[in-house]
């Protein structure tokens, strides 16, 4: 069970890559089979169970695209 | 289940134009974070530069007045002495703050203003296209050095917050970086500080805050991170230059 949860507004993440430099269990990746309406690959979630709720993805990330919640 | 980490409202709603990966946006949240967690937002008025932030005043959820380039500091303390209550900050790049306006930024510390400034240091003009700044470190490439900074030419990279601290009306100089989450921590704790220092009508503070321009460096947002901490930590030392204790 996931002790956290993240949370992406796919629509305005800007494809940087820099929320997935530090997330303990590196579940943090680029989506590149999609692209958003900004005309770039989202960050996404490879393993949704596995995030601790950490908050490191979303404190890197510039464009405040991550809500982190913890059960 | 708890949100431990949401956009603060510090910040409007409205997209930056930023690059990708570029770490103004991450600096913008963290001064807004502290604005809103000191429960300042109402009280506060922030002085735009010309830069890339100078669109600041739309993403800062608080009054805001754009200035002239470098001049941010002398709106800054014109604001400030007709409205003494209020909280004031600047906003600038190394170009708006270290090379046109490093009279005014020198002298609001001489005059010892209560206001705060968060100087964001990333070695280079970014909106102009990436000329050489003051910041920029020996042997970077830039427009304008293609070859790398020669110092034989263009003498050294200026260090603005030592220089400040020997200033005794600044009574509060710290430098920071933003390159990983215990950085975004640290950042966060000085950029609180130097806005208590103000609260407390104790001088100016000042927190330099390190930065990457992936853009006008060459290279990805993450290879960004990896330069400014290989390249720009050595030369611009972190940590806390003064504090109102020492400087009574
Ligand atoms: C009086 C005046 N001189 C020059 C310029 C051109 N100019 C615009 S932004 C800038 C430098 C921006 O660099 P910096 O302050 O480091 O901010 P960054 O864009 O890197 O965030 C310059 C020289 C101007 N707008 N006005
Ligand atoms: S909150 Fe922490 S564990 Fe979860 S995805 Fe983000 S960085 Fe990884
Ligand atoms: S840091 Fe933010 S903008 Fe950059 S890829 Fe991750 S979610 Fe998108
Ligand atoms: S040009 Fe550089 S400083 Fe300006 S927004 Fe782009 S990356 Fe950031």
């Amino acid at each position: 069970m996931a002790k956290g949860k993240v949370t992406f507004n796919e629509d305005i993440c800007k494809g940087c890559g820099l929320c997935t430099t530090n997330c303990p269990v590196n579940i943090v990746v680029m989506n590149t089979t999609k692209i958003n309406a900004k005309g770039y690959h989202p960050a996404t979630i490879s393993d949704i169970d596995a995030c601790i709720g950490c908050a490191n993805c979303a404190m890197m990330c510039p464009d405040n695209v991550i809500t982190v919640e913890r059960f | 289940m708890a949100v431990v980490f949401q956009k603060t409202k510090g910040l409007t709603d409205k997209e930056t134009h930023y690059c990708p990966g570029c770490t103004h946006g991450i600096i913008h949240r963290l001064v807004a974070e502290v604005l809103e967690e000191l429960d300042i937002l109402g009280e506060t008025i922030g002085v735009a530069p010309v830069g890339c932030s100078v669109l600041a005043y739309d993403y800062f959820n608080c009054d805001m007045q754009e200035a002239a380039h470098g001049r941010a500091p002398a709106v800054a303390t014109g604001i400030k002495r007709s409205l003494p209550d209020k909280i004031v900050f600047t906003y600038q790049g190394d170009g708006d703050l270290a090379s046109i306006g490093a009279g005014e930024i020198v002298h609001v510390a001489h005059r010892a203003e209560k206001i705060t400034t968060i100087f964001v240091n990333n070695a280079i003009y970014g909106m102009t296209g990436g000329q050489m700044a003051p910041t920029t470190l020996i042997g970077q490439k830039a427009t304008t050095a293609p070859l790398g900074r020669d110092s034989s030419t263009t003498g050294f990279p200026l260090k603005i917050s030592e220089m400040l601290a020997t200033i005794q009306g600044a009574v509060f100089v710290e430098r920071v970086t933003v390159h990983n989450p215990a950085a975004i921590r640290k950042a966060k704790k000085a950029i609180k500080r130097a806005f208590e220092v103000q609260i407390a009508g104790q001088g100016f503070g000042i927190v330099e805050v390190l930065s990457t321009c992936p853009t006008n460096w060459g290279m990805t947002p993450i290879k960004a991170l990896g330069w400014l901490e290989d390249n720009m930590i050595p030369y611009y030392p972190l940590g806390n230059l003064r504090t109102p204790e020492e400087a009574k």
